[in-house]
Protein backbone atom coordinates (compact mmCIF):
# COMPACT_ATOMS: atom_id res chain seq x y z
CA UNK A 1 0.00 0.00 0.00
CA UNK A 2 1.26 3.46 -0.89
CA UNK A 3 -0.11 6.85 -1.85
CA UNK A 4 -1.43 7.29 -5.38
CA UNK A 5 1.72 8.40 -7.30
CA UNK A 6 -0.07 11.22 -9.14
CA UNK A 7 -1.50 12.62 -5.92
CA UNK A 8 1.75 12.21 -4.05
CA UNK A 9 3.52 14.18 -6.79
CA UNK A 10 1.18 17.13 -6.29
CA UNK A 11 1.64 17.03 -2.52
CA UNK A 12 5.41 16.70 -2.72
CA UNK A 13 5.54 19.83 -4.86
CA UNK A 14 3.53 21.85 -2.32
CA UNK A 15 4.34 24.17 0.55
CA UNK A 16 1.79 24.60 3.32
CA UNK A 17 1.95 27.08 6.19
CA UNK A 18 0.65 26.21 9.66
CA UNK A 19 0.16 29.12 12.05
CA UNK A 20 0.24 27.64 15.55
CA UNK A 21 1.58 24.32 16.86
CA UNK A 22 -0.93 23.48 19.59
CA UNK A 23 -3.95 21.16 19.55
CA UNK A 24 -4.73 21.94 15.93
CA UNK A 25 -1.31 22.73 14.50
CA UNK A 26 0.71 19.84 15.93
CA UNK A 27 -1.86 17.34 14.69
CA UNK A 28 -2.25 19.01 11.28
CA UNK A 29 1.53 18.85 10.85
CA UNK A 30 1.52 15.15 11.71
CA UNK A 31 -1.15 14.44 9.09
CA UNK A 32 0.37 16.54 6.31
CA UNK A 33 3.81 15.11 7.01
CA UNK A 34 2.50 11.58 6.60
CA UNK A 35 0.70 12.56 3.39
CA UNK A 36 4.07 13.61 1.97
CA UNK A 37 3.57 17.37 1.56
CA UNK A 38 6.94 18.66 0.35
CA UNK A 39 7.44 21.54 2.74
CA UNK A 40 5.75 22.65 5.94
CA UNK A 41 6.30 26.10 7.42
CA UNK A 42 5.30 26.09 11.10
CA UNK A 43 5.32 29.06 13.48
CA UNK A 44 4.57 29.15 17.21
CA UNK A 45 6.35 31.05 19.99
CA UNK A 46 5.03 28.84 22.82
CA UNK A 47 6.65 26.17 24.98
CA UNK A 48 5.17 22.80 25.97
CA UNK A 49 3.39 22.59 29.33
CA UNK A 50 2.00 19.48 31.07
CA UNK A 51 -1.55 20.62 30.25
CA UNK A 52 -0.81 20.38 26.51
CA UNK A 53 -0.28 16.63 26.59
CA UNK A 54 -3.97 15.73 26.71
CA UNK A 55 -4.37 16.73 23.07
CA UNK A 56 -1.18 17.96 21.44
CA UNK A 57 1.40 15.87 19.57
CA UNK A 58 4.10 16.08 22.25
CA UNK A 59 5.54 13.85 24.97
CA UNK A 60 6.19 14.34 28.68
CA UNK A 61 9.96 14.45 28.28
CA UNK A 62 9.48 17.48 26.01
CA UNK A 63 7.84 19.70 28.64
CA UNK A 64 9.44 23.14 28.73
CA UNK A 65 10.77 22.96 25.17
CA UNK A 66 9.75 25.16 22.27
CA UNK A 67 6.79 23.53 20.53
CA UNK A 68 8.16 23.99 17.02
CA UNK A 69 11.46 22.37 17.93
CA UNK A 70 9.84 19.39 19.64
CA UNK A 71 7.39 19.06 16.74
CA UNK A 72 10.21 18.96 14.20
CA UNK A 73 11.88 16.24 16.22
CA UNK A 74 8.67 14.20 16.47
CA UNK A 75 7.86 14.56 12.78
CA UNK A 76 11.36 13.58 11.71
CA UNK A 77 11.04 10.41 13.74
CA UNK A 78 8.28 9.43 11.30
CA UNK A 79 10.86 9.60 8.51
CA UNK A 80 10.54 10.96 4.99
CA UNK A 81 11.90 13.72 2.82
CA UNK A 82 9.75 16.53 4.13
CA UNK A 83 11.31 19.95 4.50
CA UNK A 84 10.39 21.60 7.79
CA UNK A 85 10.81 25.32 8.26
CA UNK A 86 10.14 26.16 11.91
CA UNK A 87 9.83 29.59 13.49
CA UNK A 88 9.65 30.04 17.27
CA UNK A 89 8.07 33.50 16.98
CA UNK A 90 4.69 35.14 17.36
CA UNK A 91 2.86 35.47 14.03
CA UNK A 92 1.74 39.03 13.41
CA UNK A 93 0.25 40.95 10.50
CA UNK A 94 3.66 42.50 9.83
CA UNK A 95 5.75 39.32 9.69
CA UNK A 96 3.11 37.11 8.08
CA UNK A 97 4.04 37.78 4.42
CA UNK A 98 7.69 36.99 5.04
CA UNK A 99 6.98 33.94 7.20
CA UNK A 100 4.35 32.27 5.04
CA UNK A 101 4.67 33.99 1.65
CA UNK A 102 6.04 30.84 0.07
CA UNK A 103 3.03 28.73 1.11
CA UNK A 104 0.16 28.21 -1.31
CA UNK A 105 -2.21 27.42 1.54
CA UNK A 106 -2.19 28.84 5.06
CA UNK A 107 -3.81 26.79 7.80
CA UNK A 108 -4.84 28.71 10.90
CA UNK A 109 -4.23 26.74 14.07
CA UNK A 110 -4.49 29.42 16.72
CA UNK A 111 -6.38 29.34 19.98
CA UNK A 112 -7.81 32.83 20.51
CA UNK A 113 -10.48 34.29 18.24
CA UNK A 114 -8.68 37.67 18.21
CA UNK A 115 -5.58 35.99 16.77
CA UNK A 116 -7.64 34.06 14.24
CA UNK A 117 -9.25 37.28 13.10
CA UNK A 118 -5.87 39.04 12.78
CA UNK A 119 -4.47 36.16 10.73
CA UNK A 120 -7.43 35.93 8.37
CA UNK A 121 -7.41 39.67 7.72
CA UNK A 122 -3.64 39.86 7.24
CA UNK A 123 -3.51 36.83 4.93
CA UNK A 124 -6.46 37.96 2.82
CA UNK A 125 -4.91 41.38 2.48
CA UNK A 126 -1.42 40.11 1.60
CA UNK A 127 -2.44 37.16 -0.61
CA UNK A 128 -6.08 37.54 -1.69
CA UNK A 129 -5.65 34.81 -4.33
CA UNK A 130 -4.33 32.14 -1.97
CA UNK A 131 -6.23 29.55 0.07
CA UNK A 132 -6.84 29.95 3.79
CA UNK A 133 -8.20 27.21 6.05
CA UNK A 134 -9.30 28.35 9.50
CA UNK A 135 -10.97 26.70 12.49
CA UNK A 136 -13.87 28.07 14.50
CA UNK A 137 -15.71 26.14 17.21
CA UNK A 138 -14.18 22.89 18.44
CA UNK A 139 -14.80 22.83 22.19
CA UNK A 140 -16.60 20.08 24.06
CA UNK A 141 -17.15 16.51 23.04
CA UNK A 142 -19.32 14.55 20.60
CA UNK A 143 -21.67 16.32 18.19
CA UNK A 144 -19.77 15.04 15.15
CA UNK A 145 -22.57 16.18 12.90
CA UNK A 146 -22.19 19.83 13.93
CA UNK A 147 -18.68 20.10 12.51
CA UNK A 148 -18.76 21.41 8.99
CA UNK A 149 -16.87 23.50 6.42
CA UNK A 150 -17.97 26.98 5.38
CA UNK A 151 -16.53 28.47 2.23
CA UNK A 152 -16.17 32.17 1.39
CA UNK A 153 -14.28 32.35 -1.91
CA UNK A 154 -10.86 30.89 -1.16
CA UNK A 155 -11.38 31.13 2.60
CA UNK A 156 -12.58 27.98 4.36
CA UNK A 157 -13.60 27.79 8.03
CA UNK A 158 -14.04 24.41 9.73
CA UNK A 159 -15.72 23.70 13.07
CA UNK A 160 -19.12 23.87 14.71
CA UNK A 161 -19.06 27.67 14.44
CA UNK A 162 -20.51 28.14 17.92
CA UNK A 163 -18.65 26.43 20.79
CA UNK A 164 -15.97 28.20 22.83
CA UNK A 165 -13.74 27.03 25.69
CA UNK A 166 -15.27 27.65 29.12
CA UNK A 167 -12.88 28.83 31.84
CA UNK A 168 -9.85 26.61 32.14
CA UNK A 169 -11.37 23.61 30.40
CA UNK A 170 -9.16 22.50 27.53
CA UNK A 171 -10.46 21.24 24.20
CA UNK A 172 -10.90 17.46 24.07
CA UNK A 173 -8.33 15.61 22.01
CA UNK A 174 -10.85 13.76 19.83
CA UNK A 175 -12.82 16.85 18.84
CA UNK A 176 -9.89 19.23 18.27
CA UNK A 177 -8.10 16.53 16.28
CA UNK A 178 -11.25 15.96 14.25
CA UNK A 179 -11.19 19.60 13.17
CA UNK A 180 -7.42 19.41 12.59
CA UNK A 181 -7.93 16.35 10.38
CA UNK A 182 -10.62 18.12 8.38
CA UNK A 183 -8.31 21.10 7.86
CA UNK A 184 -5.50 18.83 6.68
CA UNK A 185 -7.88 16.78 4.51
CA UNK A 186 -9.19 19.92 2.81
CA UNK A 187 -5.64 21.23 2.22
CA UNK A 188 -4.72 17.98 0.46
CA UNK A 189 -7.86 18.19 -1.67
CA UNK A 190 -7.17 21.81 -2.64
CA UNK A 191 -3.64 20.90 -3.74
CA UNK A 192 -5.07 18.31 -6.13
CA UNK A 193 -7.65 20.77 -7.40
CA UNK A 194 -4.88 23.26 -8.11
CA UNK A 195 -3.08 20.54 -10.03
CA UNK A 196 -6.21 19.96 -12.13
CA UNK A 197 -6.54 23.68 -12.84
CA UNK A 198 -2.97 23.78 -14.12
CA UNK A 199 -3.83 20.92 -16.47
CA UNK B 1 -31.86 43.41 -2.12
CA UNK B 2 -28.51 42.11 -0.98
CA UNK B 3 -27.33 38.63 0.00
CA UNK B 4 -25.88 38.04 3.46
CA UNK B 5 -24.52 34.53 4.04
CA UNK B 6 -27.00 33.25 1.50
CA UNK B 7 -30.03 35.13 2.94
CA UNK B 8 -31.72 37.80 0.80
CA UNK B 9 -32.41 41.00 2.76
CA UNK B 10 -33.80 44.44 1.87
CA UNK B 11 -31.32 47.08 0.80
CA UNK B 12 -31.48 50.86 0.97
CA UNK B 13 -29.19 53.61 -0.31
CA UNK B 14 -26.37 54.29 2.16
CA UNK B 15 -26.79 50.98 4.03
CA UNK B 16 -23.73 50.38 6.22
CA UNK B 17 -22.08 47.20 7.43
CA UNK B 18 -23.20 48.08 10.96
CA UNK B 19 -26.86 48.22 9.83
CA UNK B 20 -26.56 44.86 8.12
CA UNK B 21 -25.18 43.30 11.31
CA UNK B 22 -28.14 44.76 13.23
CA UNK B 23 -30.69 43.52 10.69
CA UNK B 24 -29.13 40.05 10.78
CA UNK B 25 -28.89 40.18 14.60
CA UNK B 26 -25.23 39.15 14.39
CA UNK B 27 -23.78 39.91 17.80
CA UNK B 28 -20.72 37.66 17.78
CA UNK B 29 -17.66 39.33 19.23
CA UNK B 30 -15.36 38.51 16.35
CA UNK B 31 -16.42 38.72 12.80
CA UNK B 32 -14.67 38.88 9.49
CA UNK B 33 -16.71 40.56 6.78
CA UNK B 34 -16.34 40.49 3.03
CA UNK B 35 -18.41 42.55 0.62
CA UNK B 36 -18.22 41.41 -3.01
CA UNK B 37 -15.01 39.61 -2.14
CA UNK B 38 -13.38 42.63 -0.49
CA UNK B 39 -12.48 42.52 3.18
CA UNK B 40 -13.98 45.28 5.34
CA UNK B 41 -11.91 46.21 8.36
CA UNK B 42 -13.52 46.41 11.78
CA UNK B 43 -12.99 50.14 12.13
CA UNK B 44 -14.84 50.73 8.86
CA UNK B 45 -18.15 49.01 9.75
CA UNK B 46 -19.88 52.35 10.36
CA UNK B 47 -18.40 54.16 7.37
CA UNK B 48 -18.63 51.42 4.73
CA UNK B 49 -21.79 51.37 2.65
CA UNK B 50 -22.75 48.45 0.45
CA UNK B 51 -24.14 48.68 -3.09
CA UNK B 52 -27.43 47.11 -4.15
CA UNK B 53 -27.13 43.41 -5.05
CA UNK B 54 -24.00 43.12 -2.90
CA UNK B 55 -22.84 39.71 -1.80
CA UNK B 56 -21.94 39.92 1.90
CA UNK B 57 -20.18 37.19 3.84
CA UNK B 58 -20.00 37.35 7.62
CA UNK B 59 -17.65 34.84 9.24
CA UNK B 60 -17.86 34.15 12.99
CA UNK B 61 -14.66 33.25 14.77
CA UNK B 62 -14.78 31.31 18.03
CA UNK B 63 -11.78 30.68 20.28
CA UNK B 64 -10.30 27.21 20.74
CA UNK B 65 -7.50 25.33 19.13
Amino acid sequence: MAHDPAQLKAWQAATIGIAGAGGLGSNIANLLYRAGVGKLIIADFDRITPSNLNRQFYFQDQIGRLKVEALKENLERIGGNIELSIHPIRVEALNLPELFGEAEILIEAFDRAEEKSMLLEAWTEAFPQKYYIGASGLSGVGRNESIHTEQFGNIYIIGDGCSEPIGNISPISARVTLVAAMQANLALELLLRKEDDNG
Amino acid sequence: MITVNGHRIDWHEGMTIREILQVMKYSFRLLVIKVNGQLVKREAYDSTTVPDEAEVHVIHLMSGG
